[in-house]
C-alpha cells in the first residue's frame, strides 16, 4: 500500500498503535487463544449468565406486551411514543460507531481503526438487532407488521411511501444487511485462521464452513481486498443516511420540537457521539479483562476520545441552534418547547442531558483524562445516558405538550417499559459475550497487516 | 357447610314445589341464576371467566359480562311468552335487516319527560334522538343526556333480573300469592296499614291507578319522594301566589335573563327547550347584527353551564343570593320589607347597572323583556321574589307563563317522606310498596329510614337494580326499563306523551303499572292498562275514532293539544309580610367553616344513573372529572386552607362527617364547597359500586341544598381522573372571542379576530388545489352557543360504538371519546370568562396524519373526509403524534367487549367495533353520509333525475343532533344554500391553528358575548 507512505508516521508523535513487542505469531496467538482455549473463564460465565437472565426478562416483557397489548406501557394521547422510539433511536445511534470505524476510517486510511473495528462492527450488529425489536414491538397490532413491507398483496395495497416510517424501514433494513455482510466478510480470513488452529474437531468443521473455503491464496486476497473496499464504500453513505432518515421520523412531523431542519446532521453527530461512547464502554473493560492493552492501546482510546469530543461539540451546536431557532422563529409553539424543556415538568431530563452531553465531556480537552481508561470509561457511560436522555427529550417531552394546552398530559413509564429496555441491554450484552468467546474480537489479519506497515514505516 | 346446603336444597324444593310441566322447566332454568350455578359454570367453562389481566379496573365489568351472559341466553328464553318459532314465511312489512326504523317514545325524568325518537335495528333500540315535533320540544333534535345514556342501562347486565325474597330467587307468581294475602287483609280494614311510596308521579295512567287504589282502600296512603325535589319552588309559589304553579320561561322571547343560582340550561326536565331557545336568541350573524342578542346575568355559587354563558357572572355564597335577590327586588320596586345591605363582593355600581339593564335592555324585536329565574336550590323567598320581580318587570304573560302543575301532588316531598317515617315508627304501616326510587340511599340521614322500614312487616321494592332500598326490603321486584314497557308521562308543559317500548323485557322485569294493577285489579299487561286509561281519557271518541287517535298518538309520541292550561295567579299583595324575615347569613370562620352546597350531578343526577358507564366516564363540565365526585372549592379559599386539587378534606355537617377529595375550580364562590349527590353507591352494580363518596349523610331535611359545615384538611391525597389538565390558552390563538358591540363596529372584519386567511384559499402551498366536485362535507361549531354540557360526546358514544375504558385508563390519558369539549379560562381566577370549545376531528384538507401513516390506514376521501381504515391500521400511533388537535384515539387495550351478547344488541350495526391496537377518530358519522347517499342514489334511479343531491340537513351527525343548543352544523360546503356554506362566509368563521395550514373542514364561529358597556372595566 504505497499511498500509506505519504502519511506522516503517527506513532512518532504519540504512543504506538500496537505494542512494538508484538509480532505476527504473537498477535495470532494472542487473539485466537481467547477463542480457542478450552474451558471458559468464570468471569465470562458470570457476565454471560447475568446478561442471559436479562434476555429472559426481555422475553417475559415481550410476552406480556403481546398478551395484553401496548396498554401495559405508559403511553397515551398525546404521548404516543416514548420509551419505545427513544430506545430504538438510541440503539440505532450506538450502532453508528461500528460502521463509521469500519467504513469511513478504512477509506480514510486511519490505520488505528484495525484493532477496534471488529468488535465495533459486532457492536453495531447487536445494537441494530436490539433497535429492530422496537419498531415491531411498538405496533398496536404487531401481527400485521408485514403491512409495512412492499410485498405483492392480493388486495393491491402498498405501504404509504410518503411516510418516514417506511423510509425508516428501508434505511434500517439496508443498514442491518450491509453491516452484517461487512462484518462477515471481514471475518472470513480470521475464520480460516481459527479453522486451521482449532484443535477441537467440531470447532474446526464449524469454522471451516464459516470460512467458506478460504485458502489464503494471493488471488483470494486480491479479490477480498477489492470486495472489502467496495463494501466499505457501500457502507459509507449508510453512516449518514440511516440516522438522517431516523431523524426524518421527527423532522417530517409537525410537532413543535420535532419539526427542525437541523435534525439530520445533528442526529448523525449524536449517533457517532453515542456510538463511540459505547465502543469505549466496551473496549476499556475488554482490554483489561483479556490483556489486550498492547493491541488496543492508549492511542486508540485517545483517538476515540477526540472523535467523541468533536461529535459532542457538533451536538452542542445542535442544542444551541435548537434554542436559538425557537427564539428566532417567533413562533409561540416553538418557543414554548424550549421553555418547557427548561422549566416544564420534565426539566430534569433536559438539564441532565446538558450536563451529560455538553458540560462533563469538556473534560476531554485534557490529555490526562483522555489517557486515563477509568476516566474515559466513566465519561463514556455518562455520554450514553446523556444521549438516551436527548432522545427522550426530543420524543416524549415534545409530545407531552404540543399545540393545544387542553390535550397536554404527562407520561410515566411503567415497569414493562423499563424491563424491556433493560432486557434489550441484556440481549446486547449476551450477544457480545458470545461473540468474544466464539469469534476473534480483534481482526487478526488486519493487525498483522498493520505490523508490516508499522515495520515498514520505522524502517524508513 | 351442610347447614347451608340443606337450606339451599330447601329453597330449591320450595321453588320447584307446585311447578308442573313447562313451568317446571322454567324453574330449573331460574336456578341458573344461583351463585352456585354460576360458580359451577365458571369451573366448567373457564374461558368464560378468563379476564385479561388488566390492572383491576372498572372496565373489567365489560369483560366479566362474558360470564354473566353465558346465562343471559337462558334468561332470554325464559322471559319470552310461549310462542312457536316459525321462520318468516312472509317478511313483516318494513322490517329489514340493515335498515333502521324510528319510533316515538318518551323517557320519564323528574319534572317531566324527554321526548325521543328511538332508532331500532331489527328490533333492538340502538340510538336515541330528540322528537322535534313534540310540542314541548319543537325543533329540539337532542334527546338529552339521560335519555341518551339510558340505552346502556337497558342492556346493563347488572340490572335486577328476578324477583327476590330475602335475597333468594323467587318468582312473580310467588310474590303475587304473598301480596294477595296482604291485600285481602287490607281490604278488611280499608287499607289502614297500606302505604305506597313512589317517585314523583307524572304519568297519567299511574296517577289513575293510584287514585283507584286510594278509592278502594280509603285509609291507605300514598307518598312521593325525590331527593332532587322542588320543595322550595312549591313553597315559593305558595308565598307569592298562595297556589302551586308551574312556571314556564319563554327564553325565545326574553331580552335579558337574570339567573339566581339556576342552571336552567342543563339538568332539569326543561333544559332542552330552554337551551335551544336561549341559544336562538344569541346567534348573531353578519346579516342580522342589528337584531342584537339577549344578555345573561348569572349569580351563582358553583360554576354551571348557564354561568359559563353569562355575559356577567357573579359568584356568591349560596346564603348571600337571597340577600342579593332582596336587594335587586327592592330596587325594582318590589316591597320586600327592610332592604338588607349588599353581600360582600357586590358593588352598588354593579347592582345599579343590572337593575337598569333589567328595566331597559330590550332587543329591537323585543316582546319578552327581562326575566328573573331562581334555581331550585334557592330558598322559597328567592322564588317568591323572582315571581314578584317578573311581575314588576311586566314579564308575566310575555317571557314568563304560568300553567297548572303537571304533577299529581304538590306537597313537599320532604314532608311526605317524614310523614311516612313517622307512621313507620309508630307501627302503623303493615304493607309498604316502594315503586322505584332509592329512598334508603337518598333520604335525609336523620329519618333513619332503613331502621324505620323494618317496622313494616311486608315491604316490597321495585327497581331496575337491586339497590340499597331493595336490600332493606324482604321482597324485590325487578322493574322494566322504560324502553321495555308501555306507559305515559307528561312533559314539563303538560303534554301527555306515550312511553312506547321498543323491545321485550330482557329480564323478568315487571312494569309499575302491572305491580299496581296487582293491588287494585285490572289487566296485567302495561299495554292494556295504558290503553284502557287512554280510552277513558278520550271517552268522547267512538271506538273507531279512538283507534285512529291512539295510532296517531303512538306514531307521534304525544297527544296533541294536551298541554296544561295556562293560569294567571295573582301575586299576593302582602308579599312583604308573607316573606320570612331576612336574616343576615351566618358569618363563617374563614379557616374552619364553609357553606356546603348540594347539587345533583351532571352525569348521574341523584345517583340513579350510577351504574351507567357512559355517564360515569363522561367528563363533568369544567372539571372534566370522570368516575368520581369531588368537593369543589374556590382558588382563594383553597389557598387559604392549603388545599390543592386531590387533597382529601373532611366535611362535617351536624354530626355527620365525610372525607372526599377537593377540586380547585376557578369561578367558584369563596368559602363555599359544592358537592354532588349520588356517589358512593354500595349496591348498584359493578360499574357504580364504590365510585366516589356518598354525601347524602350531610344533607338533612332542613338543609337540603346548602348547610354550614366545618372543613378540615387532611394530609391524604387522592388521584382524580380528569381529561383536561391545563385550562389556560398559554397566549395561543385558540378560542377567538369578542363582544357584539365590537363586531357591530366592524361587521366585515371584526378586529378581535386574528388575521384570517380562510376563504381565500388558505396559506400558500406548493401543491395544486384539490377540487371536490361532488359533496364537500364541512362542520361549523358556534362557540357562542356551546354551553359545555358534553351531551354531544354522549351522542357520539352511542352512535359510534365507543367503548368505556375505566378510571385508571382515563387517568393515564386514554379516554376514547371522539369528541371533547375543551374548557379554557381567562381573566381573574375568582371569576374568569369561561370558554367552551368542542373539538372533534378537523378533517383537514392537508391532514398531517395522512402522510405519516406507513400503511395508508388513514387516507383522504373524495368528499374531503379524513378516513380511517381500521383493518389496515397496525397501530404505530404516528398519526396521533402528528395530529396538532390531538383528536385521535388509540385502543391501547382491548376496550371493546366483543364477547358479550347483550352488548352486541346495543351496538350500531353500521359502525365497525374496533379492536386492540387500532387508531380511531371522528368520522363525521360517515355511516349516516353513506345512508343518505344511498337513499339519494335510489331516488335518482327511480326518478331518472341525476342531479338529485343530498339535501341540506339530510345528513346530521350524532353530535349535531345531541347538541341542545344546535351549536354544531354539518353539511355540504359545495351546496351554496346549505347552512354550513352560509356560515362559511361569516366573518367570524375561523379555523383552529390556522397557521399550520391544515385547512380544517371543521371550523369555528368566534365566541360573541354581549356585556353591559357600563360594566366593562
Amino acid at each position: 500500500m504505497s499511498t500509506l507512505q505519504e502519511n506522516p508516521p503517527p506513532s512518532s508523535r504519540r504512543g504506538p498503535i500496537i505494542d512494538p513487542d508484538y509480532n505476527f505469531g504473537s498477535v495470532t496467538d494472542k487473539i485466537s487463544s481467547i477463542v480457542l482455549t478450552p474451558g471458559t473463564h468464570m468471569g465470562w460465565w458470570l457476565g454471560f449468565g447475568a446478561s442471559f437472565l436479562l434476555v429472559m426478562v426481555m422475553l417475559w416483557s415481550i410476552a406480556v406486551l403481546f398478551a395484553r397489548g401496548i396498554g401495559v406501557w405508559g403511553l397515551n394521547v398525546p404521548v404516543g411514543w416514548a420509551f419505545d422510539i427513544t430506545n430504538f433511536v438510541w440503539w440505532i445511534g450506538i450502532g453508528h460507531a461500528g460502521t463509521l470505524i469500519s467504513a469511513i476510517l478504512l477509506l480514510l486510511r486511519q490505520d488505528w481503526r484495525t484493532s477496534i473495528n471488529r468488535f465495533a462492527e459486532a457492536m453495531t450488529l447487536f445494537a441494530v438487532s436490539c433497535a429492530l425489536l422496537y419498531p415491531l414491538l411498538h405496533l398496536g397490532r404487531p401481527s400485521y407488521f408485514y403491512f409495512l413491507i412492499p410485498y405483492p398483496a392480493t388486495h393491491g395495497v402498498w405501504p404509504q411511501f410518503r411516510s418516514p416510517l417506511i423510509w425508516d424501514f428501508f434505511a434500517v433494513g439496508t443498514y442491518g444487511t450491509v453491516s452484517l455482510l461487512f462484518w462477515y466478510v471481514g471475518l472470513i480470513p480470521d475464520l480460516a485462521t481459527l479453522r486451521d488452529r482449532a484443535r477441537n474437531r467440531y470447532a474446526a468443521i464449524i469454522y471451516g464452513i464459516l470460512a467458506m473455503g478460504w485458502r489464503n491464496s494471493a488471488r483470494h486476497w486480491m479479490r477480498y481486498q477489492k470486495a472489502y473496499l467496495l463494501l466499505a464504500g457501500l457502507a459509507t453513505p449508510l453512516v449518514v443516511s440511516v440516522h438522517t432518515i431516523v431523524s426524518f421520523d421527527f423532522a417530517a412531523g409537525i410537532v413543535p420540537g420535532w419539526h427542525v431542519t437541523i435534525f439530520p446532521p445533528y442526529f448523525v453527530a449524536g449517533a457517532i457521539y453515542s456510538g463511540f461512547a459505547m465502543v469505549l464502554t466496551l473496549a476499556i473493560p475488554l482490554r483489561a479483562a483479556y490483556g489486550l492493552q498492547g493491541l488496543v492501546t492508549e492511542r486508540h482510546l485517545d483517538n476515540m476520545a477526540k472523535v467523541m469530543l468533536t461529535a459532542g461539540l457538533v451536538v452542542a451546536y445542535g442544542y444551541l441552534m435548537e434554542a436559538f431557532m425557537s427564539w428566532y422563529s417567533g413562533n409561540v409553539f416553538e418557543q414554548y418547547v424550549m421553555l418547557n424543556r427548561l422549566q416544564g415538568p420534565y426539566r430534569y431530563t433536559y438539564w441532565a442531558l446538558l450536563i451529560c452531553n455538553i458540560i462533563i465531556p469538556q473534560l476531554l480537552w485534557s490529555r490526562a483524562v483522555r489517557s486515563s481508561p477509568i476516566a474515559l470509561f466513566i465519561l463514556s457511560l455518562i455520554i450514553n445516558v446523556g444521549m438516551w436522555l436527548e432522545r427522550f427529550v426530543i420524543i416524549a417531552v415534545s409530545l407531552h405538550r404540543d399545540f393545544l394546552p387542553s390535550s397536554w398530559d404527562m407520561y410515566t413509564p411503567t415497569f414493562w417499559e423499563w424491563s424491556l429496555y433493560i432486557g434489550t441491554i441484556g440481549l446486547f450484552l449476551s450477544l457480545l459475550f458470545l461473540f468474544i468467546r466464539l469469534l476473534p474480537m480483534i481482526s487478526i489479519f488486519e493487525v498483522r497487516e498493520l505490523l508490516v506497515e508499522e515495520a515498514h514505516r520505522e524502517s524508513e | 357447610m351442610p347447614r347451608k346446603d340443606a337450606a339451599e336444597l330447601e329453597s330449591l324444593q320450595a321453588r320447584l314445589a307446585g311447578a308442573t310441566g313447562k313451568k317446571y322447566w322454567r324453574s330449573l332454568e331460574e336456578l341458573a341464576d344461583a351463585d352456585e350455578f354460576r360458580r359451577w359454570l365458571g369451573r366448567e367453562f373457564p374461558e368464560q371467566a378468563t379476564v385479561w389481566t388488566d390492572q383491576p379496573s372498572r372496565r373489567r365489568f365489560l369483560k366479566l359480562m362474558a360470564a354473566s351472559l353465558a346465562l343471559a341466553g337462558l334468561q332470554g328464553c325464559r322471559s319470552q311468552p310461549e310462542e312457536k318459532i316459525v321462520p318468516y314465511v312472509e317478511m313483516p312489512e318494513e322490517v329489514m335487516p340493515g335498515v333502521s326504523m324510528l319510533y316515538a317514545s318518551a323517557m320519564p325524568v323528574p319534572g317531566g319527560a324527554a321526548s325521543v325518537l328511538v332508532e331500532s335495528h331489527t328490533g333492538r333500540p340502538t340510538m336515541l334522538e330528540g322528537n322535534p315535533e313534540h310540542p314541548a320540544f319543537r325543533n329540539v333534535t337532542a334527546a338529552g343526556m339521560y335519555a341518551q345514556a339510558s340505552l346502556l342501562t337497558l342492556y346493563d347486565p347488572d340490572r335486577s333480573q328476578t324477583v327476590l325474597r330475602e335475597g333468594a330467587i323467587s318468582t312473580w307468581d310467588s310474590f303475587l300469592a304473598n301480596l294477595r294475602l296482604r291485600i285481602e287483609a287490607a281490604r278488611q280494614n280499608n287499607g289502614r296499614g297500606l302505604r305506597i311510596l313512589t317517585e314523583e308521579v307524572n304519568s297519567p295512567t299511574l296517577a289513575g291507578q293510584l287514585a283507584a287504589l286510594l278509592e278502594q282502600f280509603p285509609d291507605a296512603k300514598w307518598y312521593e319522594w325525590e331527593p332532587v325535589h322542588d320543595d322550595n319552588i312549591l313553597e315559593g309559589a305558595d308565598l307569592a301566589f298562595g297556589q302551586p304553579v308551574q312556571t314556564i320561561y319563554q327564553l325565545d322571547r326574553a331580552d335579558l335573563i337574570l339567573s339566581l343560582d339556576s342552571d336552567l340550561l342543563a339538568g332539569q326536565a326543561t333544559h332542552l327547550r330552554y337551551a335551544l331557545d336561549f341559544a336562538d336568541r344569541r346567534r348573531p350573524r353578519e346579516a342580522t347584527l342589528d337584531r342584537g342578542m339577549s344578555r345573561l346575568y348569572v349569580v351563582e355559587s358553583s360554576p354551571s353551564t348557564t354561568g359559563s354563558r353569562a355575559d356577567h357572572r357573579l359568584p356568591l355564597r349560596p346564603a348571600d343570593i337571597e340577600t342579593f335577590a332582596r336587594a335587586v327586588a327592592n330596587r325594582l320596586g318590589v316591597n320586600v320589607g327592610d332592604a338588607p345591605s349588599l353581600p360582600e363582593g357586590v358593588t352598588e355600581e354593579w347592582l345599579a347597572a343590572l337593575v337598569d339593564d333589567l328595566q331597559n335592555y330590550r332587543l329591537p324585536d323585543g316582546q319578552g323583556g327581562a326575566l328573573v329565574v331562581a334555581g331550585p336550590w334557592q330558598s322559597p323567598a328567592v322564588h317568591a321574589l323572582a315571581h314578584a320581580m317578573n311581575a314588576a318587570l311586566g314579564s308575566v304573560g310575555r317571557s314568563v307563563r304560568y300553567i297548572e302543575p303537571i304533577t299529581v301532588r304538590q306537597e313537599s316531598k320532604t314532608t311526605q317522606l317524614k310523614t311516612l317515617v313517622d307512621e313507620l315508627n309508630a307501627g302503623e304501616v303493615e304493607t309498604l310498596i316502594i315503586l322505584g326510587g332509592n329512598p334508603v340511599f337518598t333520604a335525609p340521614p336523620e329519618f333513619e329510614l332503613e331502621k324505620a322500614l323494618t317496622k313494616a312487616p311486608f315491604r316490597v321494592h321495585t327497581s331496575l337494580y337491586i339497590d340499597e332500598t331493595s336490600a332493606a326490603c324482604p321482597w324485590h321486584v325487578p322493574e322494566t326499563h322504560w324502553l321495555e314497557a308501555w306507559s305515559d308521562v307528561r312533559a314539563y308543559d303538560g303534554t301527555i306523551s306515550i312511553v312506547q317500548p321498543l323491545i321485550r323485557p330482557l329480564y323478568d322485569g315487571v312494569s309499575r303499572h302491572t305491580v299496581l294493577s296487582a293491588l287494585v285489579g285490572g289487566a296485567a299487561e302495561s299495554y292494556d292498562l295504558v290503553r284502557s286509561a287512554w280510552r277513558e281519557r278520550l271517552s268522547d271518541l267512538d271506538d273507531k275514532a279512538f283507534e285512529a287517535q291512539w295510532r296517531t298518538v303512538i306514531h307521534d309520541g304525544f297527544l296533541a293539544e294536551s298541554q296544561a292550561p295556562e293560569i294567571t295567579p295573582t301575586l299576593a299583595a302582602d308579599l312583604a309580610m308573607r316573606l320570612p324575615t331576612w336574616e343576615a347569613p351566618q358569618t363563617l370562620d374563614e379557616s374552619l367553616e364553609v357553606e356546603v352546597a348540594f347539587r345533583p350531578d351532571n352525569s348521574i343526577f341523584d345517583g340513579r344513573y350510577a351504574n351507567n358507564a357512559w355517564l360515569q366516564e363522561l367528563p363533568r363540565p369544567f372539571t372534566t372529572l370522570t368516575w368520581d365526585n369531588v368537593a369543589l372549592i374556590s382558588p382563594r379559599t383553597a389557598e387559604r386552607l392549603r388545599v390543592k386539587t386531590g387533597t382529601v378534606i373532611e366535611l362535617e355537617v351536624g354530626k355527620q362527617r365525610v372525607r372526599m377529595p377537593a377540586y380547585v375550580l376557578v369561578g367558584h364562590a369563596d368559602q363555599t364547597i359544592t358537592v354532588h349527590l349520588g356517589y358512593g353507591r354500595t349496591r348498584v352494580g359493578r360499574v357504580g359500586n364504590g365510585v366516589g363518596v356518598n354525601v347524602y349523610p350531610l344533607r338533612s331535611q332542613e338543609t337540603p341544598w346548602s348547610a354550614i359545615g366545618a372543613i378540615r384538611v387532611t394530609s391524604a391525597t387522592y388521584e382524580l381522573a380528569t381529561v383536561q389538565h391545563h385550562f389556560s390558552m398559554e397566549g395561543r390563538t385558540i378560542v377567538q372571542d369578542g363582544t357584539l358591540a365590537e363586531w357591530q363596529a366592524h361587521p366585515r372584519h371584526p378586529e378581535f379576530l386574528a388575521a384570517s386567511h380562510h376563504g381565500e384559499g388558505g396559506l400558500p402551498s406548493l401543491y395544486p388545489e384539490v377540487k371536490y366536485d361532488g359533496y364537500k362535507w364541512g362542520m361549523k361549531i358556534d362557540a357562542t352557543a356551546c354551553i359545555g354540557c358534553w351531551a354531544c360526546v354522549l351522542g357520539c358514544q352511542a352512535e359510534n360504538n365507543i367503548p368505556v375504558v375505566g378510571k385508571e385508563q382515563v387517568a393515564t390519558g386514554r379516554e376514547m371519546h371522539w369528541l371533547r369539549i375543551d374548557h379554557y379560562y381567562d381573566g381573574e381566577p375568582e371569576n374568569p370568562a369561561v370558554h367552551n370549545f368542542p373539538v372533534p376531528c378537523m378533517h383537514c384538507e392537508n391532514a398531517p396524519c395522512e402522510p405519516v401513516c406507513p400503511v395508508a390506514a388513514t387516507v383522504h376521501g373524495s368528499e374531503g373526509l379524513n378516513e380511517m381504515v381500521y383493518n389496515r391500521c397496525v397501530g404505530t400511533r404516528y398519526c396521533s403524534n402528528n395530529c396538532p388537535y390531538k383528536v385521535r384515539r388509540f385502543n391501547f387495550l382491548q376496550y371493546s367487549d366483543k364477547s358479550s351478547p347483550v352488548l352486541e344488541l346495543l351496538r350500531n350495526p353500521d359502525v365497525t367495533v374496533r379492536d386492540r391496537g387500532v387508531m380511531e377518530k371522528c368520522t363525521y358519522c360517515i355511516q349516516r353520509i353513506s345512508a343518505a347517499r344511498i337513499a339519494v342514489e335510489k331516488e335518482r334511479a327511480a326518478t331518472g333525475d341525476g342531479s338529485l343531491r343530498i339535501k341540506d340537513g339530510g345528513v346530521q351527525t350524532a353530535c349535531q343532533n345531541a347538541c341542545p343548543t344546535q351549536a354544531i352544523v354539518f353539511g355540504d360546503l359545495n351546496d351554496p344554500e346549505s347552512r354550513v356554506a352560509k356560515l362559511d362566509h361569516e366573518p367570524i368563521n375561523y379555523s383552529l391553528l390556522e397557521e399550520l395550514n391544515t385547512r380544517p373542514r371543521t371550523t369555528y364561529l368566534a365566541e360573541i358575548r354581549n356585556p353591559n358597556p357600563r360594566l366593562m372595566s
